[in-house]
């Protein structure tokens, strides 16, 4: 593939680079050579870590040379090119979200900041479908890419020391969900009762890199109603 | 089966293997920090399906057996007695029910490690028993034990312990680790580089399970370190831009935004998990070719 190269991260790990960039096709490589190398269930592979830009291949060099699993990485590259990294099939997930008032602390803040009324940026915050670019920081925090610039504004001088667990939002041109509760400078616009990260589920975390996130408003009764019912939505 | 914490030393936790194939969703591996001498406590009293054990940082823990069980003590000395009597270090002991076993100040090392035959039983999460403190995940209630806790652990059957036997590990204050270069060593000049090999950083006491902080001379880079967010393992060595490393110890994040000049060669992590802070560093350089070739040979 144009552009990758593989380089070693110690001794039992590959890195496939794309690059230094934030690019959405960039970043469809990466999920799909992750998704290709998965798919073969190549002996000594253990597990991969997508990020923007690489893939992070970690192997037991007891089981799998170096040199081998660079030329299947290589191969899986290789059949990637053309078609295949843009059929990528868009998962998008409907995210309920209580913007504004005490959901939102920051919202009014917000549309002094932007110029906006709270409605445009709402409107603005739940007309987009944000890829998941990848997760980290957190379990289940996600990197959303794609956020209106109108409505970007830079983070709180003074971070908050405890923002709790479903908290929707923006930190200059990103937005995001704060799986668990944790410190953090993000201005707080919304809240949505679903959970991103849940450590008994037999599927701890909501999304995957690859995934698309769409806000869709909900008022505070059914916020509190799907809240009740464990943030199905 | 059980074991109550008397007294928990200051940071002591709950530690297998790791909590892998979750990093693709920002959950940490944690794990124990001193993999061999983990795997030596299991084995010794004869625990062959990565059970939990206990790690234990600087001062050790104090601890009651409500029931008599065989143990090993490895890692750091940390001058463990069974009722006042020392107990020998990397060989399986028999403890009746009601003997307590204290540990003291880490004499040599930093990390020790308690294995119980049968394993330390906490719930799975994730695969994994490890505590992972940042997410509150795993390990005994996702914390550091606390005094007053009731370890369960798992009945271990009938069991007569072989003769394995291991040399006593001598933890250096002055260690020497292999790097593996990359993968970002591009970002640094040349003379980056250099500084970087040649000199000697010690470790700074901001230092923890999740990396070592490092004081020395600072490395150069052509123009910053910060990069777009890249995947991270065990031993990497970031270079933030005020250009002192960082290496990245078993609480590593998943993925971080500084460039890293090179990987610690994993043989040589254990002697970092037991390095203790004003402990040096020098690095050395191995290719990926050469230490590739170290498996082969084994």
């Amino acid at each position: 593939m144009e552009n990758m190269k593989i380089v070693p991260a110690g001794d039992r790990a590959l890195v496939a680079d794309f690059g230094n960039v934030i690019s959405e096709d960039v970043n469809r490589k990466v999920n799909a050579l992750k998704k290709s190398l998965s798919a073969e269930k190549a002996a000594g592979v253990r597990e991969m870590i997508p990020t923007y830009r690489s893939l992070l291949v970690e192997y037991n060099p007891s089981m799998i040379t170096m040199q081998e699993l660079s030329r299947r990485i290589e191969l899986a590259a290789a059949e990637l090119d053309g078609a295949a990294a843009e059929t990528e099939k868009r998962r998008v997930l409907e995210i309920p979200c209580c913007y504004g008032g005490k959901y939102g602390e920051d919202l009014a803040d917000m549309a002094e900041l932007t110029g906006l009324s709270e409605k445009e940026i709402i409107d603005i915050h739940a007309g987009t479908e944000y890829r998941v670019y990848m997760l980290g920081f957190l379990p289940g925090f996600v990197y959303l890419g794609g956020m209106d610039e109108r409505i970007a504004a830079p983070r709180l001088k003074t971070p908050r020391v405890s923002i709790p667990a479903g908290s929707v939002g923006i930190g200059g041109s990103q937005t995001g969900v704060y799986p668990m509760a944790s410190p953090g400078g993000w201005r707080l616009i919304g809240m949505t009762p679903t959970p991103f990260y849940d450590p008994t589920s037999e599927n701890p975390v909501l999304c995957e890199a690859g995934d698309y996130i769409r806000f869709v408003p909900i008022t505070p009764d059914e916020y509190e109603r799907l809240k009740k019912e464990g943030g199905a939505s | 089966m059980s074991i109550f914490v008397k007294t928990p030393g200051p940071l002591t936790t709950v530690q297998d293997e790791g909590r892998f194939f979750h990093q693709s969703s920002g959950i940490r591996p944690s794990g124990v920090m001193d993999v061999a001498a983990y795997e030596a406590a299991n084995a010794l009293v004869g625990n062959e399906n990565g059970e939990a054990v206990l790690e234990m940082t600087f001062l050790g823990a104090t601890l009651e057996f409500r029931s008599a069980a065989w143990f090993a003590v490895t890692g750091a000395d940390m001058q463990a007695k069974l009722d006042g009597a020392p107990v020998e270090r990397y060989r399986a002991i028999r403890a009746e029910a009601g003997q307590t076993l204290a540990f003291g100040m880490a004499a040599n090392g930093c990390r020790g490690y308690l294995a119980v035959r049968g394993g330390i039983d906490v719930p799975l999460v994730m695969g994994s028993r490890s505590t992972d403190m940042s997410a509150k995940l795993g390990g005994f209630e996702g914390r550091a034990l606390k005094a007053g806790d009731v370890l369960s652990t798992i009945p271990d059957g009938g069991w007569t312990p072989s003769d394995l036997r291991y040399d006593l590990p001598v933890y250096e204050s002055a260690v020497e680790v292999r790097v593996i270069p990359g993968p970002q060593e591009e970002y640094f000049t040349a003379s980056g580089v250099g500084t970087f090999f040649s000199s000697v950083y010690e470790i700074s006491p901001n230092s923890d399970r999740m990396g070592l902080r490092l004081e020395g001379p600072k490395i150069e880079s052509f123009s910053g370190t910060d990069i777009v967010s890249d995947g991270i393992v065990f031993g990497s060595i970031q270079v933030p831009s005020g250009g002192k490393p960082i290496i990245l110890m078993a609480d590593h994040q998943t993925a971080g935004g500084y460039a890293k000049i090179g990987t610690v060669l994993s043989f040589d992590l254990s002697k970092l998990a037991q390095a203790r802070p004003g402990d040096t560093v020098r690095f050395t350089r191995i290719s990926a070719k050469d230490a590739q070739a170290l498996y082969e040979r084994k």
